[in-house]
């Protein structure tokens, strides 16, 4: 059982342990889980020991030390790594590795983490299943017959798997929340331009946020406060003070906030019974800490699907028309002239999700169909955003349901791509308003499996998120369950 | 059968390189000339998670040449992405400005060819910046099929300057060109080198041709890419006729055949239809998601406005009224940019002898920057430095062509002006010592005596190359006049 961050910061401080035994346990977990649960697309014991090695010296000699040293990390294989390779699970990108770090990687070398690998993924990012990639699915820790959701699967089985207490996921319409749900672990995407994306593989470069997954909302806050911040390489950085996330976890006293309860939302057609419990029983917990709950409304919540799935694919298909076979990743061997290897190298190096996307999203944004698809889109985004903005002159923080249903069977969904979309039906709301949403377990079906919440407050309020999380955890335990396994 | 009368509309698409020291969207290098991808980075290279950061320069630049056009400068801009596939666009599409121009609406006006009494107005529609793509190099010898990319270019900044089809020849086009040259290289916002590719022109064209009364248009044909103004002349003069003939062979109007892409051959001399696929591009353009519109508040077009300072045109009028130059010799430091106009006024002004300065700056500058590479901004020569010594010739106390081995000094070597005299051992000559010596060369050369006497004065030349021999420092001027008085004086 690999401990929680704050505990292997407090072993090393107090001597009890070191970076290299850290490292060395996590190592076995990974290769103990990797063949059950194949979380990782890529992992390199000798590097993560090596620099866990140069930690200790580190310490050894009294030098200062980051914020999260010897404390093992896996980084969502979408993230640039100068030192592994990047592949956003594509055979597109078999190989490819960077001659930069994403500036998340930069800073977890800054904080001292120690990087033990990088994990599966939707190809690109897109699927909610982590079964689209072209490294084999990963399988749901809790339950190996399940998929662990999509597309940060790989990232939150990794946590849920007991290889490592962090991980660093993308979240473009859910992709951090949905699986952080399914695996029973914590995850937070935060507000848009919050993390700089720079190094980050672009799916939908408006929606796109990278987040940290954890057991819980505190160490969340830990990992938070290390990527989190403002960047000059990314233009939609926002230029704004980072606060401490883990002393904003401090308090638990919700006494006089305001929570918004989205009840139509939990109690829609499809929400399973068990996801509708959970929220009704998070509600009381929340009362009971001293929170005032009140019903609010997000009128245009039911043209969240469809705004985000013209948006998103019209996106994705002009940043993944770089992978043409010309400069670097697949080149198609069976073509003879420039146009034959574009469209060889694509039809050979995309899976079949990217590529119903790239079609959507070229046919969005082609000459005569744009004003009804794409400009309509983005016009409906600027509702979406308002209904937020009504929301939270309401309310301190919204409250509903993470995925209408718990983890599904692996392969039960992957040929019916609208059945797979509506995994999004609450999550796509807040990368379309570019708010800061959590998603935190929330107790267990009478199988056994995990079900989530979700939390979701104005821009830039991380901070609020996290606090609210703590307090929930503080008050309930469904975030110290682990899968037997 | 006689040509019925007939119109040409033509509107230039003019792209001009920013002089900037960075590319568009990224720190690396827009020099031009480097090895091959030397000057890339993951953002001009479009790897994947590599993301654009605005130069702010290029935008200062814009709005300057925008405002010398005087186009209206919208309180606000954005970027937008056009997509299509080519092995030199890396990220599959080019960074662009589609909907929402820097500038738009403006005017140039150029002398008109056909009367020099008049001008005419050529509205510009709008000037948009966008970034270049790279540049692909085919091996086309036998058997081989080698393409190699050069991506140094790739995020080059470039000012697309769009017309409105307002010019009727190819003589006004050459008149529009040549204005919209000066302007921007004189204001610093391009250096408009075409054979560096730093100005591009497409065009296009079409005729109106008046059968008895009706008007019949025939189809827009742009030809694309022209890198000399020679070029664009000669394309023009091409397709006027071959778009009479075309039409005569086969009546196709605009109305039928809508706009097509030709290119021109300047080896054959002759426009030529691309592929049939490019016409009918769908760019796809949308807002690029990675960079923020751009707020352009009004003081800051105001303060670029009060830096513009004067036009092209004014300062050649200035410099001939204040300086007595002629109006070709005020052309050629106008044309150099404005740079080189206020290190004009520097020199002349320091000393006091316009002609002299204009001639100085025209040979020597001129040269010395051509054979270094270098722009007059980091010339080693200050023009204080230049006006000083040049006043120094002016006033007597150093003859020219020691003057000009000064100037090599410094060029060479920097320092002052009086630390290249000492170093070049250059001293005032005693009029005496001078005396005796020319006197002992006419002794030495009673030829040149002759000569002079029987009305040669261009004899004594000889006679002042051999002073200098003996004394450097000898000033040729008064070995001439020495030597004329001792001439005249002897019986
Ligand atoms: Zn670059």
């Amino acid at each position: 059982m690999l401990d929680s961050a704050f505990e292997l910061l407090r072993q090393q401080a107090e001597g009890e342990r070191s970076a290299v035994e850290i490292a060395q346990q996590a190592i076995a977990a990974i290769e103990s889980s990797q063949p059950q649960h194949n979380a990782y697309t890529h992992f390199d014991g000798d590097l993560a020991l090596a620099t866990a090695k140069a930690i200790d010296e580190k310490r050894a000699a009294g030098k200062p030390l980051g914020p999260l040293a010897g404390v093992p990390v896996a980084v969502k294989d979408v993230i640039c790594t100068s030192d592994m390779p990047t592949t956003c699970s594509s055979k597109m990108l078999r190989g490819f590795r960077p001659p930069y770090d994403a500036t998340v990687v930069e800073r977890l070398r800054a904080a001292d983490a120690v990087i033990v690998g990088k994990t599966n993924m939707d190809e690109f990012a897109m699927g909610g299943s982590t079964e689209t990639g072209a490294f084999g699915v990963t399988k749901n820790p809790w339950d190996v017959t399940l998929t662990p959701g999509g597309s940060s699967g790989g990232a939150t089985a990794a946590v849920a798997a007991q290889t490592v207490p962090l991980s660093l996921g993308t979240d473009t319409g859910g992709s951090i929340r949905q699986p952080s749900a399914f695996c029973g672990v914590t995850g937070l995407k935060p507000t848009y331009g919050r993390v700089s994306r720079y190094g980050l593989v672009a799916f939908a470069s408006s929606l796109d946020q990278i987040g940290p997954i954890a057991w819980s909302a505190k160490e969340c806050a830990l990992l938070l406060n290390t990527i989190a911040g403002y960047e000059q390489r990314d233009s939609t950085s926002l230029d704004r003070v980072v606060p401490d996330y883990v002393t904003a976890t401090d308090s638990n006293d919700l006494r006089g906030v305001r929570v918004g309860v989205l009840r139509e939302a939990m109690t829609a057609d499809g929400v399973d019974p068990a996801v509708q419990a959970a929220v009704a029983h998070a509600i009381g917990v929340f009362a009971e800490l001293g929170a005032e709950i009140v019903d609010v409304d997000l009128p245009h919540r039911e043209y969240w699907v469809p705004t985000y799935y013209v948006i998103a694919p019209s996106e994705a298909s002009s940043n993944l028309s770089r992978y043409d076979g010309a400069h670097y990743g697949h080149r198609s061997e069976d073509s003879d002239n420039l146009e034959a290897m574009y469209c060889k190298s694509r039809a050979e190096g995309f899976g079949a999700e990217v590529k119903r996307r790239i079609m959507i999203g070229t046919y969005a944004l082609s000459e005569g169909y744009a004003d009804q698809y794409y400009n309509q889109a983005l016009k409906v985004r600027g509702l979406i955003r308002a209904d937020y903005d009504a929301a939270f002159s309401q309310v301190d923080v919204l409250l509903g349901p993470v995925t209408p249903t718990p983890a599904f069977e692996l392969g039960a969904k992957i040929d019916d791509p609208i059945q797979m979309y509506l995994c999004d039906l609450f999550t796509v709301g807040a990368n379309l308003a570019g708010v800061p949403a959590i998603s935190l377990p929330a107790g267990l079906t009478d199988g056994g499996l995990p079900v989530g919440i979700q939390l979701q407050a104005p821009a830039l309020e991380e901070s609020r998120l996290l606090f609210a999380g703590a307090a929930y955890q503080s008050a309930t335990d469904y975030h110290t369950k682990r899968p037997r396994g | 059968m006689a040509e019925l009368p007939t119109t040409t509309i033509i509107g230039l698409e003019v792209h001009v390189q920013l002089r900037t020291q960075t590319k568009l969207f990224c720190g690396c290098s827009t020099k031009f000339g480097g090895p091959p991808n030397t000057q890339v980075c993951p953002v001009c290279l479009g790897l994947p998670g590599a993301l654009p950061v605005m130069n702010e320069q290029a935008i200062e630049l814009a709005i300057r040449a925008g405002l010398a056009l005087q186009c209206d400068i919208p309180p606000m801009t954005k970027w937008d992405r056009k997509q299509y596939f080519y092995p030199d666009l890396p990220k599959g599409y080019q960074i662009s400005q589609f909907d929402l121009p820097i500038c738009v609406d403006g005017v140039l006006e150029i002398d008109d060819p056909a009367d020099p009494e008049k001008h005419r107005k050529i509205h510009i529609t709008r000037a948009h910046l966008e970034e270049d793509a790279g540049k692909s190099m085919h091996d086309e010898t036998a058997g081989s099929a080698d393409s190699r990319i050069d991506l140094n270019r790739c995020g080059t900044p470039l000012l697309e300057i769009v017309s409105e089809p307002d010019l009727r020849t190819a003589d006004e086009c050459l008149a529009y060109l040549t204005k919209l040259r000066e302007t921007m290289v004189h204001l610093g916002v391009s250096d408009c080198e075409m054979q560096e590719g730093s100005l591009r022109v497409d065009a296009n064209v079409n005729l109106e041709i008046d059968r008895h009364g009706e008007v019949i248009r025939t189809p827009i044909v742009e030809i694309k890419n022209m890198n000399s103004f020679r070029n664009v002349a000669a394309a023009l003069d091409y397709e006027v006729k071959r778009q009479y003939v075309e039409w005569e062979d086969t009546g196709w109007t605009i109305k039928s055949k809508g706009k097509r892409t030709f290119g021109w051959d300047d080896v054959k001399e002759v426009t030529y239809p691309q592929r049939e696929k490019e016409e009918s591009a769908d760019y796809r353009y949308f807002p690029c998601p990675d960079l923020l519109p751009v707020r352009i508040p009004r003081e800051r077009v105001e303060s670029i406005r009060q830096s513009l300072g004067e036009t092209p045109g004014e300062a050649r009028e200035r410099l001939q009224k204040q300086y007595g130059i002629k109006a070709y010799d005020a052309d050629v430091i106008v044309s150099q940019g404005r740079e080189m106009v206020d290190y004009f006024d520097t020199v002349a002004t320091h000393c006091g002898d316009g002609k002299r300065a204009s001639s100085w700056i025209q040979q020597d500058v001129l040269r010395t920057l051509k054979e270094r590479d270098e722009n007059i901004d980091s010339f080693p020569v200050l023009a204080a430095d230049l006006g000083n010594l040049l006043s120094r010739v002016a006033k007597g106390e150093l003859p020219n062509d020691r003057a000009r081995d000064v100037f090599k000094h410094l060029v060479e070597k920097g320092g002052t002006i009086d630390q290249a005299i000492e170093a070049l051992g250059i001293e005032a000559v005693d009029e005496s010592e001078m005396e005796t010596l020319v006197k002992r060369l006419l002794d030495a050369n009673p030829k040149v005596v002759e000569d002079v006497k029987s009305g040669n004065q261009k004899a004594i030349g000889p006679l002042i190359g051999q002073a200098k021999k003996h004394n450097p420092n000898a000033n040729p001027q008064t070995v001439r006049q020495i030597a004329l008085r001792l001439i005249e004086q002897a019986p």
